[in-house]
C-alpha cells in the first residue's frame, strides 16, 4: 500500500537516475529532506557538500557496494554541479590518479610537505583523531599558516564534539496507546479502529518494533514453536523469517475473508486450507530461511491493510465469517485470536533472539483471555466427540444453564468466567458451579498457546476433578501451529 | 498520509506513530534529558499533528523533518519553561539568565545534531560511526567499508561538515505550539534550504 513517503514530494517527475541511489536504514526513510528551520547555507563549501539534494547525497559520492569490494570500488561521479565555483570542483577530484592507496599513500615520503589538497581532504580524519601520527603532525602544521583550513579544521573539531551514541532507549509499548487515546481525546476519529481490532493493533505494531530492531543474521535464528495437539505437546523449529511468514499466511485467512489479496497468491492451497496446511504451502514455496528482505514488509504491509480494512467496514463487519478449514470465527474474534497468535509468536521469537518483550497491555489482554473462554464449550465438545474428553453428564436443553466451571483468571487482563461443561448451547451460570479452577493470567495464556501442559500448569482447583482435567486439556487444545 | 490523518483515520495515527515515534521520543530525551518529559512530549507532537493534519506542507520538505522540527521546538519550549520555574524556586541562587540560554542552546542543537546524524546519507554515518565509535582510523575504516582511503577521508569530513552545521541555527523562536494556535508556528525556513531539492526529482522509489 502507499505508506506516509507520499507525503514527501517524491512524485515529483525528473531527477530520478541521474544520481545513483544510496540505500539508507529503514528507520531514515525519509534522509533526503531539509532540515527543519536549517540555516541559511555558507556561501562554499556547503554549496559543494549538500549536491544533490534529491537524494540526500552530497555529489560524487559513490555508491556503496552491496558487498564492498576495495579494488572495484567506485569513482566519484565525475559531473560536477553546475553552480558550483571551480575552486571547490577539484575537491572531490582524486587525489591521485591511481586510486590504489596502497601506491599511493597520500602522503609524500617523508621530508616533503604534503600539497594542501591533501592536508585538506584529512581534516575530517584529523578531527576524529583517525589520522597516523606523521599526518597529524603534518595536519597541525599546515594549520598555523592556513587560515582557511585552521578555520575549518576548528569547526570539524567541534562538530566531533556533537557525534553521541544513539541512544538504546527501547520505546515503552504502553506509550503507543496512550499517545494514541491522548489523540484521539483531542480530536475523535471520523473512522476508528474497531475495538476488537485495537488488540492486533497493538501487538503487530510491538513485533514490528522488534523486528526492525534486530540484525539481519537473527532473521535466521532457530525458533521453537510448540502446540498442544490434543493429546500431547508437540514442537517443530523454524527460523525468525518463517514464523512471520507463519503469520502472514494465517494472517491471509483474515485477509481473503476481508477481500484482499491472498499473500500465498498462486501457492495458495484450494479450498479452505487450515492454518497448518496454509504455513506449510508458504514455507514450500518461499522457504524457511527467508530474510528480512521477503517476508517483513509484505507481513507488515498485510497487517497494516487488515487494520484498515477493517476500520472501513467498521461495526457491521464484525460478524463476518472467517474460514479456518475445520472452523470458523468471527471476523471480531479472528481478530482477537491473530493479535493472541502474533504476541504469542513474538514471544517465542524475542526469547530466541534473546530480547525483553512486553505482553499485551491489561485491556488487551483481557478480551484475548476472553477469547479463548468462550471457544472453550466448543473445544470440550470436539475432544468428546474424539473421545477425549468425559461425557456429559445430563442433558440440558438449548439456552439454559447448564453443569459450569468456574474459571478465574487473576492479574493482569483477568477476571470471571463461567464455562458451560455440557453443551456449547448450554449456559455457563454461577449456581451451577461444580469446579473452580484459579490461574495466573500469564499460566493461562501460556496454557492456551500450547506452552505448557495441562499436567504441569499452576492452577488452584476445587471441585469436580474431571471437569477441570477436561478444561485444562480443552485450553491447551486451542493452540495450533 | 496527510490525507488519511485529515479524514481521521485512526488507522493512518497509529501509522504515523509506528514510523516516527522513536525519532521523537529520542529527540525529546537529547533535549530534555528526562523519560517521562520525552513521553509528555510524544504526546503532545502526536497530538498536535493529529489535530492539525493541514499544517503540514509537503513543499516544505519531507515530514519526518517536520516532525523533527515540532519535536524540538516543543521540547526545547519545554525545557526553556522547567528551567525558568527551577530558577523561580532558586531565587537568589538561580543561574545567570545567559547561563540558561546557554544550556538551552546546547540542548538545541544536541537535538539538531542527532537529527542531522539520523538523516545523513548512510555511508557518512557509517564512517563516522567506525571513526569515532569504533575507534578506527581513516585506513581501517576504508578497508571496512570497502572504499579507498581517499574516499573514506572524504566521507569523514563531509560527515562532518553536515554535523557542524548544528551549530549555525539561531535560537529557536518561543512561539506556543498549544493546541489552540494553528501552526503558523512552523520553523522559519530559509528561503533556500540545504536539502530541499534543486529542481524537481523523486528521492527514490518507495
Amino acid at each position: 500500500m502507499t505508506g506516509p513517503d507520499d507525503w514527501d514530494g517524491r512524485e515529483h517527475p525528473g531527477g530520478h537516475g541521474e544520481r545513483p541511489r544510496i540505500p539508507s536504514p529503514r528507520p531514515a526513510a525519509e534522509d533526503h529532506g531539509p532540515l527543519p528551520d536549517a540555516p541559511p547555507l555558507p556561501p562554499a563549501p556547503f554549496a559543494e557538500l549538500v549536491g544533490d539534494a534529491t537524494t540526500g547525497l552530497p555529489h560524487g559520492l559513490p555508491e556503496p557496494d552491496p558487498a564492498p569490494d576495495p579494488g572495484t570500488a567506485r569513482e566519484p561521479d565525475p559531473a560536477p554541479p553546475h553552480d558550483v565555483d571551480p575552486e571547490y570542483e577539484s575537491d572531490d577530484d582524486p587525489v591521485t590518479d591511481d586510486r590504489d592507496p596502497r601506491r599511493h599513500p597520500p602522503l609524500p615520503a617523508p621530508g616533503g610537505a604534503p600539497p594542501h589538497k591533501v592536508l585538506k581532504s584529512l581534516l575530517g580524519a584529523w578531527a576524529l583523531a583517525a589520522c597516523s601520527p606523521e599526518e597529524t603532525a603534518a595536519v597541525e602544521e599546515h594549520l598555523t599558516d592556513c587560515a582557511a583550513c585552521a578555520e575549518e579544521a576548528l569547526r570539524l573539531r567541534d562538530a566531533v564534539g556533537l557525534l553521541h551514541p544513539a541512544d538504546s532507549l527501547d520505546l515503552d509499548p504502553l506509550l503507543r496507546s496512550r499517545v494514541l487515546e491522548g489523540c484521539l481525546g483531542r480530536r475523535p476519529a471520523r473512522i476508528p479502529v474497531p475495538e476488537w481490532a485495537t488488540p492486533y493493533d497493538a501487538e503487530t505494531a510491538k513485533l514490528d518494533a522488534l523486528l526492525r530492531d534486530m540484525g539481519e543474521a537473527e532473521w535466521r535464528a532457530p525458533v521453537r514453536l510448540r502446540w498442544f495437539d490434543g493429546e500431547r505437546p508437540v514442537e517443530r523449529e523454524t527460523t525468525v523469517g518463517g514464523v512471520i511468514g507463519h503469520l502472514m499466511a494465517v494472517d491471509g485467512l483474515v485477509a481473503t475473508a476481508l477481500g484482499l489479496p491472498d499473500p500465498l497468491g498462486a501457492a495458495a492451497p484450494p479450498d479452505t486450507p487450515s492454518p497448518r496446511r496454509r504455513t506449510e504451502a508458504y514455507w514450500h514455496t518461499a522457504g524457511e530461511e527467508t530474510g528480512p528482505l521477503a517476508v517483513h514488509d509484505p507481513w507488515r504491509e498485510q497487517s497494516q491493510a487488515l487494520i484498515r480494512t477493517a476500520s472501513f467496514a467498521g461495526s457491521g463487519a464484525a460478524e463476518l465469517n472467517v474460514p479456518y478449514g475445520k472452523f470458523s470465527l468471527a471476523l471480531r474474534d479472528s481478530f482477537l485470536d491473530r493479535a493472541f497468535e502474533c504476541w504469542v509468536h513474538a514471544g517465542d521469537i524475542a526469547e530466541a533472539v534473546d530480547y525483553p518483550y512486553e505482553p499485551p497491555a491489561s485491556g488487551h489482554l483481557h478480551l484475548l483471555v476472553d477469547l479463548a473462554a468462550r471457544l472453550l464449550p466448543v473445544a470440550l465438545a470436539d475432544r468428546r466427540r474424539a473421545g477425549l474428553a468425559a461425557p456429559p453428564q445430563g442433558l440440558v436443553a438449548a439456552g439454559t444453564p447448564g453443569r459450569t466451571l468456574h474459571l478465574e483468571v487473576e492479574g493482569n487482563g483477568g477476571g470471571h468466567w463461567y464455562i458451560a461443561l455440557d453443551s456449547p448451547a448450554a449456559l455457563g451460570s454461577p449456581e451451577f458451579t461444580v469446579a473452580h479452577i484459579a490461574l495466573d493470567s500469564d499460566e493461562f495464556c501460556q496454557l492456551a498457546a500450547g506452552h505448557i501442559s495441562p499436567e504441569e500448569t499452576a492452577v488452584g482447583q476445587d471441585g469436580e476433578r474431571e471437569a477441570i482435567r477436561d478444561v485444562l486439556f480443552a485450553t491447551a487444545a486451542l493452540s495450533r501451529l | 498520509m496527510q490525507q488519511r490523518l485529515a479524514r481521521g483515520e485512526a488507522a493512518a495515527l497509529g501509522e504515523l506513530y509506528d514510523r516516527f515515534a522513536s525519532l521523537v521520543h529520542s529527540l525529546a530525551h537529547r533535549v530534555l534529558d528526562d523519560g517521562d518529559a520525552a513521553d509528555r512530549i510524544t504526546r503532545e507532537v502526536f497530538g498536535y499533528i493529529w489535530e492539525h493534519p493541514d499544517a503540514y506542507d509537503p513543499k516544505q520538505g519531507s515530514l519526518r523533518s517536520w516532525v523533527a522540527g515540532i519535536t524540538r521546538q516543543q521540547a526545547v519550549q519545554r525545557l526553556r519553561q522547567t528551567e525558568a520555574d527551577s530558577a523561580r524556586d532558586c531565587g537568589e541562587d538561580a543561574p545567570a539568565p545567559a547561563e540558561m540560554e546557554r544550556k538551552i542552546h546546547e540542548a538545541s542543537t544536541a537535538a539538531r545534531a542527532d537529527y542531522i546524524v539520523t538523516s545523513m546519507p548512510a555511508p557518512l554515518r557509517d564512517a563516522l560511526e567506525l571513526a569515532y565509535f569504533q575507534r578506527r582510523d581513516y585506513r581501517q575504516t576504508a578497508a571496512d567499508l570497502g572504499v579507498t582511503e581517499d574516499e573514506a577521508r572524504r566521507r569523514l569530513r563531509l560527515g562532518l561538515q553536515l554535523l557542524s552545521t548544528a551549530h549555525n541555527h539561531q535560537a529557536l523562536p518561543a512561539v506556543p505550539l498549544s493546541r489552540t494556535a494553528s501552526l503558523g508556528a512552523r520553523p522559519a525556513r530559509p528561503s533556500r534550504a540545504p536539502y530541499s531539492p534543486p529542481g524537481p526529482g523523486p528521492g527514490r522509489p518507495l
